[in-house]
């Protein structure tokens, strides 16, 4: 079979035609890169996608609304909350359920948990990537702490299945709170050190600075979310701005690319954005620990099996690979009649090929680890 | 920022016919556009002032059998004014087919891809049409309602026995392995009895 993606190349002796992955250490999952070079310069790199495609919108057509839950967690398994939390406010606005406010609060408090889990991930494999392992082992370390915590409120630490539609599962274990605080009085130190590990390191700075610079127009043609599109300037997040949940209650900065080392939206913005959002995210936390309010943590009478009268809705959450959206369709049955999950990595995947001219090899690498992207959120 | 109704109301004083009535708003109201001046109407939202429609935030599509269309579903959104709107082509089942918008936000390259992919809409003008999660050689689109899965991918299966089946077969297996490798002890002889 010829594979349709050579149709697109036509190259010449002088370039070398590479397959980038699909098993790569670098490409944070299943992901191939079809790699047109003259040296050590890109002509062109063109994604290659879907090895991990599961099918999950099919699924959800074929199972209840309730029995979706968990297979939402495998959209995105670094922040399987947020995949849990867009799907649930769908069928709640579906369904026409209120959320009880303690519900809302541990949705907020487990989801920032989450995203910090997820930033460290993030920000320790662009080290990785770029040759250094140290501070990949850090971010694993505090986010071992996360899983713990999240195993203790939900009792998973990867796959969480929290979420469910009209509240949470379970509410907190008693003591948890002060888990929680203490954990992010040790976190908050070590974003301080954090940056004098790697940050600050020049060779680092040179790997990431003015690389792959996008402007804020073409970051929004592209359709970059989340903290890619607030790397190239554009201050918008949908927690501050279309706030959902319990986000109204709480005061916290959005960070904005502000060229801190080279040009505004290069992968240096984008890297940085991630480590000031994690200090936000342990703010959120701190607030919403204080304020949480008694009561129930699930809505009443959520029915087993749902029947939500024929409509469409349209959900977006922030998540930590930026704006997660649920496209719900019901037509008055059981099981939902479409479910469409927007995702930022495969947003992110689409701006690659227009990038890549011009870059060094080992800046593509820099590229898509700044971008955060991972592999089942693309294929779903 | 406007509503729904507005920018609804603004496309039809622009482009008259074209544009559909707005549905219902159950949940989310949606405008009904036609599939020859989809283009237009697009960079329209997306450069007059007022509406600026500058996110494709979703492209996606639905299969409606029983009314005999697909529907590509647009959800715009501006970041300057926070408002969106929703648009919807219906198209014949039989032979899809709609202009992409493509040059107007480039994050529909991917989308419009998957939408072919997965429900075998054609964009006509989209520049790499091609299929983006499925294999280039896959029969099908799997999103359709009534798809048909074609009972194997080159070799390998789609359908597989129970494997609590296949555990059960092992279990019976070994335990007439077992028994035939003990016998069973012979019944216990009547023994004496007990002296008093």
């Amino acid at each position: 079979m010829e594979k349709l993606i050579l149709r697109r190349v036509d190259h010449n002796d002088e370039e070398v035609l590479l397959n980038f992955g699909p098993q790569h250490p670098s490409t944070h999952g299943v992901l191939n890169f079809l790699v047109q070079t003259n040296g050590e310069v890109l002509t062109r790199a063109i994604p290659d996608v879907g090895y991990l495609h599961r099918a999950i919108e099919k699924i959800g057509e074929k199972v209840g609304y309730p029995g979706f839950m968990p297979y939402t967690d495998r959209v995105d398994y670094v922040a399987a909350m947020f995949a849990n939390e867009g799907y649930a406010i769908a069928v709640e606005k579906l369904m026409k359920l209120q959320v009880p406010p303690r519900a809302q609060y541990l949705r907020a408090i487990s989801c920032e948990l989450n995203r910090i889990a997820s930033h460290l991930i993030a920000v320790g494999s662009t080290a990785m990537d770029l040759g250094a392992f140290t501070p990949f082992i850090h971010g694993i370390r505090e986010r071992e702490t996360i899983n713990d915590l999240i195993e203790a409120l939900c009792g998973a630490r990867l796959t969480y299945n929290y979420h469910r539609i009209g509240g949470v599962a379970y509410d907190m274990p008693s003591g948890w709170r002060d888990k929680v605080l203490a954990f992010l009085d040790h976190f908050d130190t070590l974003l301080v050190e954090w940056d004098r590990l790697i940050t600050y390191n020049e060779i680092f700075i040179k790997r990431l600075a003015n690389v792959a610079v996008i402007p804020a127009a073409m970051a929004k043609s592209y359709g970059l979310v989340g903290p890619n599109l607030r790397a190239s300037g554009v201050d918008w997040d949908l927690r501050r701005d279309l706030p959902y949940g319990a986000y109204p209650d709480f005061q916290f900065k959005v960070p904005v690319g502000k060229a801190w080392y080279g040009t505004l939206g290069d992968c240096f913005d984008r890297y940085y954005v991630r480590v000031l959002e994690m200090a936000e995210s342990s703010k959120i936390v701190r607030q919403a620990l204080e304020k949480i309010p008694d009561g129930e943590f699930m809505a009443p009478k959520v029915p087993r099996k749902m029947k939500p009268e024929a409509a469409e809705t349209f959900s977006r959450v922030e998540s930590a690979r930026g704006e997660m959206a649920y496209y719900v369709v019901s037509d008055g049955t059981e099981n939902p009649y479409r479910v469409r999950i927007r995702t930022g990595s495969f947003t992110a995947m689409g701006i690659i090929e227009a990038l890549s001219p011009g870059l060094m090899l080992a800046d593509l690498v820099a590229l898509i680890s700044s971008f955060d992207v991972v592999a089942p959120e693309i294929d779903r | 920022m406007m509503t729904t109704q507005d920018i609804h109301s603004k496309m039809q004083a622009q482009f008259g016919e074209a544009v559909g009535p707005l549905s219902e708003p159950k949940l989310d109201a949606f405008a009904t556009v036609g599939a020859s001046r989809l283009v237009e109407i697009c960079r329209w939202l997306r450069d007059t002032p007022g509406i600026e429609l500058d996110h494709c935030d979703d492209l996606t599509a639905v299969d409606r059998p029983q009314q005999n269309v697909i529907e590509v579903v647009y959800h715009l959104f501006s970041y300057p004014h926070r408002h969106g709107v929703v648009l919807k082509v219906m198209l014949d089942r039989a032979a899809p087919a709609l202009p992409s918008v493509e040059e107007v936000w480039k994050a529909a390259n991917f989308m419009e891809r998957e939408v072919y992919d997965l429900f075998g809409v054609q964009f006509s003008g989209h520049p790499d049409l091609r299929r983006i999660l499925l294999p280039d050689d896959w029969v099908g689109h799997p999103l359709r309602k009534d798809y048909q899965e074609a009972g194997g991918y080159h070799g390998v299966p789609n359908v597989r026995e129970n494997p609590l089946v296949e555990l059960r077969r092992l279990d019976v297996k070994r335990r007439a392995e077992t028994a035939a490798q003990n016998p069973p002890a012979p019944p216990p002889t009547p023994t004496e009895a007990p002296k008093a």
